[in-house]
């Protein structure tokens, strides 16, 4: 039992920390503010789940993904073709010159439902999809790459390169799939209508306990063995193969488990909001979402939580008062967390935490000495 | 093919050549102070997108000023100087603000300086508003030349592959020929044996990143003449300009005018077959693929590490 929550929560301090936040999150926020504001919230929590995938993929593995928008937007694509398909049964669409098949189709003189929308009739499949087409698409380019030993800097760049492909695809190939406008006038799943107040509720609550089961995953990971690997890797690739581990394979894996987690957000983020544009594909909100988890932490699940939440909300004031700030405000953040607080948010808890409370900075001392010596005796004693 | 006759296709490959020629010399000269700051200091700097556009905005507003001095004709050269001046100092300045303290950390390089491209960008926009602005330019850079009856050559075209010639000449006499040069490569590929032999290399790197930057506003410069200059201008070649530094290997002078070349004559023939936003699709795809056969890249120079 003892393991177990070692391993979900990450002992006392971590189980305390994602009680605070689920208590926030699930009590604070709904009875606390209106439901326009409480929707703004689910929102930055979709993006919360790119986040999380990105302390795992990067201040975990080290691997700088610039493409984790490209699979939060796919996993929204596929949930907003299966509610676009819905929303465009015969008989709602019956003034097109052919019934039944999404709008902006019937304006780009499709006749014809395209192949690849067909999967996307049955809720089943469209889940299954949700996970599976974000995962495979990372599995190639990580499969790619890695086995190369591509990595750093370039991964950086070519995935940057794959998330403009993608966002360039989407907005030329606007008979397929919508366009520059995304797909919109997502109405009902199975018949439920996702605009009503109670829905947008359900949602949320969805929304929220379906980021602690992630964050709970992660967790597992990392404080499993491979993520102790994970963090051998990160600091000292080479003594990691040299010590017999297939390193390519591990970065796969995690890059996998990333653009999932990722793409989890991404239907979530269509099912609230109610439509999926290109706009959450490209390079700009890659890039962002990767600053979320840098001012939370890059290290921390729970501070990328956090960071994700306090940006989009500066955000949000900032842009609807003056909106000219916002640039300066954003570019001065990634430039004063990458200078001066490189671990986030929760690098700066962390270091006040301790110097008030000396025995739990003993403690933490003893923790974190008892950790890198089990990564280095695990590393060392199991495969000599 | 495509219903064109032979010779249409002929004078269609011969006039999107040429329009990718300018691009190509556009590309180039961006990739070529990308290729010093990314190629030979490994520094990803996402604000040389940023660094071009204040050479673009120099050269507007000197071409605003010339039209109140009614010397149109002949304020282009200068603006030119300006514009590498201008960048070249600025780059000087934020190498010392921000750059020299993540030397060792290249993927915050790369956070950091988008939010300096953010900074940058709201600045342009705060400045010079939002819409695009265009420079006037001289008369001898409009109007085009007909060698054929159907082949029209803009000679602004012309003038920027000049600038792009001129630009790479330079910085290979400069890197290569120059003792500056030589202390540029030594400490980039061994800084503590280079500051042994008495280099200053803290003083290599601010010279080396503010060139790069001083190339960008050439190309800034160069942009004017093709295309009218907006706040994001900028962002809009950031990728396409990493992409020929990696994919023509990223120490190599050769390989970037190569794949400068290759990617801006591919990307421009296939535009006009396909529609503009397939033709980059096309391209980008293709580069990807073949970066990841060959990650390192066109023409690696061979390192033992």
């Amino acid at each position: 039992m003892k393991v177990l929550s070692e391993k979900l929560f990450g002992g006392k301090q971590g189980a305390i920390g994602l009680a605070i936040l689920s208590l926030l999150l699930f009590v604070v926020f709904p009875l606390w503010l209106d439901l326009f504001r409480l929707g703004l919230i689910g929102k930055y929590v979709t993006y919360a789940f790119v986040a999380i995938s990105l302390v795992l993929l990067w201040g975990n593995g080290g691997i700088l993904s610039l493409g984790q928008g490209m699979f939060f937007g796919l996993g929204g694509y596929c949930m907003a073709m299966f509610l676009k398909l819905e929303a465009s049964d015969p008989i709602s669409t019956k003034i097109q010159t052919t019934p039944g098949i999404p709008d902006f189709m019937d304006w780009n003189q499709l006749t014809a439902l395209p192949w690849f929308w067909e999967p996307f009739k049955s809720l089943t499949l469209t889940i299954l999809l949700v996970l599976i087409v974000p995962t495979l698409l990372a599995f190639i380019i990580g499969f790619a790459m890695f086995k190369r030993r591509v990595g750093g800097v370039y991964f950086a760049i070519i995935t940057q390169a794959i998330a403009l492909i993608l966002s360039i695809l989407i907005v030329g190939q606007q008979g397929y799939t919508g366009g520059v406008n995304g797909i919109t006038d997502l109405k009902t799943m199975l018949g439920w209508d996702i605009r009503t107040d109670s829905a947008k509720y359900i949602l949320y609550f969805a929304n929220a306990g379906l980021l602690i089961a992630c964050m709970l995953l992660a967790r597992y990971i990392l404080t499993s063995k491979f993520g102790m690997l994970l963090l051998a890797m990160r600091d000292k690739e080479e003594r990691v193969r040299f010590s017999g581990y297939d390193v390519s394979n591990f970065k796969i894996f995690i890059f996998c488990i990333a653009a999932m987690i990722s793409a989890i957000g991404g239907a979530m983020f269509t099912l609230q909001i109610g439509f999926m544009s290109p706009s959450f594909v490209g390079i700009v909100p890659s890039i962002e979402m990767v600053i979320f988890a840098a001012v939370g932490g890059r290290m921390s699940l729970i501070g990328a939580v956090y960071g994700t939440l306090l940006v989009n909300f500066g955000k949000t004031m900032f842009s609807e008062t003056y909106p000219e700030l916002w640039l300066f405000l954003m570019g001065g953040l990634f430039i004063a967390v990458v200078m001066f607080f490189p671990d986030g948010l929760a690098g700066v808890y962390e270091k006040y935490a301790t110097k008030f409370n000396l025995t739990g900075k003993l403690s933490k001392l003893m923790i974190k000495f008892n950790k890198s010596a089990s990564v280095t005796d695990e590393l060392v004693g199991e495969k000599p | 093919m495509f219903g064109y006759s032979m010779e249409e296709v002929g004078n269609i490959v011969v006039m999107q050549g040429f329009s990718g020629l300018s691009l190509f010399s556009v590309l180039l000269l961006m990739a070529l102070g990308l290729a010093i700051i990314f190629g030979q200091m490994g520094v990803i700097n996402m604000a040389h997108g940023e660094f071009m556009a204040v050479g673009a905005y120099t050269t507007v507003f000197l071409s605003k000023i010339a039209v109140s001095y009614d010397i149109v004709n002949s304020y282009f050269v200068f603006a030119i100087v300006a514009a590498f001046i201008l960048a070249f100092f600025i780059g000087y300045f934020i190498e010392f603000l921000l750059i020299r303290h993540l030397y060792k950390r290249p993927l915050d390089t790369l956070l950091a300086t988008w939010g300096l491209s953010l900074v940058m960008q709201q600045i342009f926009r705060s400045t010079f508003g939002a819409k695009e602005v265009s420079a006037e330019l001289p008369e001898w850079l409009l109007g085009s030349f007909k060698p054929t009856e159907d082949i029209d050559i803009p000679i602004n075209g012309v003038f920027v592959m000049g600038l792009a010639l001129i630009v790479t000449v330079g910085v290979y006499l400069f890197m290569y020929r120059s003792r500056w040069g030589l202390r540029v490569r030594a400490t980039m590929q061994n800084r503590v044996m280079a500051g042994a032999v008495g280099i200053n290399t803290k003083k290599v790197d601010r010279l080396t990143f503010a060139l790069g930057c001083g190339i960008a506003g050439v190309a800034g410069a160069a942009f004017t003449t093709i295309a009218s200059t907006g706040p994001t201008t900028g962002s809009l070649y950031i990728v396409d300009s990493f992409m020929v530094v990696v994919f023509g290997g990223a120490a190599s002078l050769m390989g970037t005018i190569a794949s400068a070349f290759g990617i801006a004559q591919a990307q421009s023939i296939l535009q006009f077959f396909m529609t503009s936003s397939m033709g980059k699709v096309a391209t980008l795809m293709t580069i990807v693929i073949i970066l990841m056969m060959r990650p390192e890249g066109l023409f690696a120079s061979k390192v033992r590490k």
